[in-house]
């Protein structure tokens, strides 16, 4: 009997893991960047690294379904004579036609509606399915200018500057060839058929001086009647927020890198711009430090799921939060009942991302007619409602177990945090102890 | 509006309303402009001391003319849809920014980003136009008597961009379709940017352009054209030098 050396178990590197080897291999077959849909999918300190304390002997709570629990918002107070309100303070994102399909723009219309709140275009201009069914429309102004006029200006509720967008802070946008059709080629005055770049930065301003003049333009041109956002991404949460007060905003956005986009390269969503959580707290003590909380109003995106990260952003101090992707899902995004389809594209339900290709097979992100007849925009928008009310109703839930009787009165002192990371960033003790990094000389 | 500040002067241009903005605000210029509508008997407007104002008469969207009396600030005349605006003197930046349709005049100089993603109408500026001139243009015509600065016609869609003096460095980077006719010497092209022939076709739209810009005794065949060579349409990795 020969004496055989024990073997080891094949070890694969934590650096370099079966993700890290295959994006190697495709740039070394195809020599081009990984460009995909999405934010950022590394894990990231987040709303789930916080929880609620509760009342208890020095608070007490409010009956759930008796004892009244306001979720109302209003937008835009500070200059605006038509400001924005808001039945829930949960709103749709930005996303534009020609990344998304007109039914899907309809729908996220028509739940938004039936929810009480409102959606927003994209970089694509103003589709009449969306402002026919959306209530409540925000009008995105942004570096591209695609199918922008002064018409759907003042058809629209609100106007958001976007200066940059949590996937990609400091990058623009692209459209690939295959997703431009007739229709969203003449929108953005482009031939169809070729990838359409959307600027990173404004062709006629630059910086926060500037960004004042341009804002005043904005309200002169629509007589001062709508609320005018400023919607950053996160990268430097205090400063932006400050400047964009300044220059005279009535809303801040703030965009998490979780927040989602239709098409960057996997290197910038993955490596640029910060956590959703790390940027809430910078950008309420910017307004605090200003003395405009709650007069300027602050709405926070990027990777918001359910009543409890909702809850969660507004006891930090958000006003509104905003969600894309998860809109998306509630529409039918990444759907199990597609997987055979998604299995041809190389993928699975729940990590498609190749959005900017154009062959969702749920039919949301694409211009294929044959596709996007998959969306139903009245049952779509019906989802999304229902989803906007579940996510309200937990929220709700949470706060009046705070002893809360508005979600607005959810506050840093009924959190903790369950990582020395998270306490950090948010600014709240670690789970069982008083110590809050960063803190006290700590 | 209190009728003791706007008042219908009989003895200035046939009964245009005169808005002095040393009495009045910029508001509300901008929101009287606003109420017009259709078959407006206010056709003829005169703006005095706009003193670098910005946004002096921006969204009007009726086709009256207006005349603004001296040096106006940032977007005079943004989103413009359909108004004759003349400013007598010059301009700062963005002045005709997505404009419409309808006209603007600048008799002295432009600032940076004149004619900014203009979709329509015409922008003529009789001095020079500063850095970025016509950038984003998706569809308006702007025609510059004197030169333009730096990277003008910068990722231009659409339209007529015409320069009878010079052009400054990188004309027309990532231009798509427009079209840019320069008299002059071109301090160097952007990136897929190139001369190109001049067509019968080329020659007629420019004569075309310069007769509702007003200008005489040049003629289109002293032009050089210049639009995209189209390589960096659709991606791709070796065109990466040039981005």
């Amino acid at each position: 009997m020969t004496y055989r050396n024990p073997p080891t178990t094949p070890r694969k590197s934590a650096t370099f893991d079966d993700y890290t080897l295959s994006e190697i291999r495709r740039a070394a077959a195809t020599g081009i960047y990984d460009i995909r849909g999405a934010g950022a999918k590394r894990k990231l300190p987040h709303f789930d690294d916080l929880l609620f304390l509760g009342a208890s002997i020095s608070r007490y709570p409010l009956e759930g379904y008796r004892e009244r629990c306001d979720t109302s918002v209003v937008l835009g107070s500070r200059y605006a004579k038509k400001p924005i309100e808001l039945k829930i303070p949960i709103t749709i994102a930005g996303m534009s036609f020609g990344s998304l399909s007109g039914p899907a723009k309809e729908a996220l219309g028509r739940g938004a509606t039936l929810s009480g709140t409102s959606t927003t275009t994209g970089d694509g201009g103003m589709t009449e399915e969306e402002r026919g069914h959306s209530k409540m429309l925000v009008y995105q102004y942004l570096p591209s200018r695609y199918g922008m006029n002064p018409r759907d200006l003042r058809r629209a509720d609100a106007i958001e500057v976007v200066v940059g967008q949590g996937a990609k802070p400091g990058g623009g946008g692209m459209l690939l060839g295959q997703k431009i059709s007739d229709r969203v080629a003449e929108m953005r005055t482009l031939p169809k058929g070729i990838d359409q770049r959307s600027a990173s930065r404004h062709p006629d301003w630059t910086g926060p001086d500037d960004l004042e003049i341009k804002i005043l333009e904005l309200r002169e041109i629509t007589d001062w009647e709508k609320p005018i956002y400023v919607k950053v991404g996160g990268a430097r949460p205090y400063y932006d927020t400050a400047l964009a007060v300044k220059s005279g905003a009535d809303v801040v956005v703030v965009d998490g890198m979780q927040g989602g986009t239709a098409a960057t390269q996997e290197v910038f969503i993955e490596n640029v711009g910060q956590p959703t959580l790390a940027c809430i707290r910078p950008a309420v003590q910017a307004l605090q430090d200003l003395g405009m909380h709650r007069k300027v109003q602050l709405i926070v995106s990027g990777g918001i799921r359910n009543g409890a990260d909702v809850a969660k952003a507004l006891a930090l101090g958000v006003d509104a939060v905003s969600i894309g992707t998860a809109a998306l899902v509630a529409l039918g995004d990444n759907d199990p009942r597609w997987e055979a389809e998604y299995n041809e594209l190389g993928t699975t339900a729940g990590a498609y991302d190749d959005w900017h290709e154009g062959r969702d097979p749920a039919g949301i992100t694409t211009q294929d007619p044959e596709l996007m007849k998959r969306v139903d925009p009245i049952a779509a928008g019906r989802r999304l409602a229902n989803y906007l009310k579940v996510m309200t109703l937990e929220a709700q839930t949470i706060a009046r177990a705070c002893g809360k009787n508005s979600l607005h009165n959810l506050e840093p002192e009924d959190l903790v945090a369950l990582t020395i990371e998270a306490a950090a960033m948010a600014g709240v003790p670690l789970a069982g102890t008083n110590w809050i990094p960063g803190k006290n000389g700590f | 509006m209190p009728a003791t500040k706007l008042s219908k002067t009989a003895a200035r241009d046939n009964a245009s309303q005169v808005f002095d903005l040393d009495a009045m605000s910029l508001r509300e210029l901008n929101q009287a402009l606003h109420k017009l509508t259709p078959g407006s008997n206010e056709t003829a407007w005169e703006v005095l001391n706009p003193k670098g104002s910005h946004s002096v008469a921006v969204g009007v969207d009726q086709p009256v003319t207006i005349d603004v009396r001296g040096s106006v600030g940032y977007y005079c005349g943004g989103m413009n849809d359909g108004a004759a605006i003349t400013v007598h003197g010059s301009a700062g930046p963005g002045v005709g920014e997505n404009m419409m349709s309808g006209s603007i005049t600048i008799k002295g100089d432009a600032s940076q980003y004149a004619g900014a993603t203009g979709r329509g109408g015409l922008l003529v500026i009789e001095g020079n136009a500063s850095s970025r001139c016509g950038i984003s243009m998706k569809g308006i015509d702007i025609v510059v008597r004197g030169n333009i600065g730096h990277m003008s016609a910068f990722m231009a869609q659409s339209g007529n961009l015409v320069v009878l003096g010079d052009a400054g460095d990188a004309l027309g980077d990532s231009i798509y379709e427009a079209r840019l006719f320069v008299r002059g010497k071109v301090d160097s092209l952007g990136a897929d940017c190139i001369a190109k022939e001049m067509r019968a076709e080329h020659l007629e739209l420019l004569q075309g352009l310069l007769d509702r810009a007003g200008v005489t005794g040049v003629k289109p065949a002293e032009f050089k054209r210049y639009g995209s060579a189209r390589t960096l349409y659709n991606f791709n990795i070796d065109n990466a030098d040039a981005y």
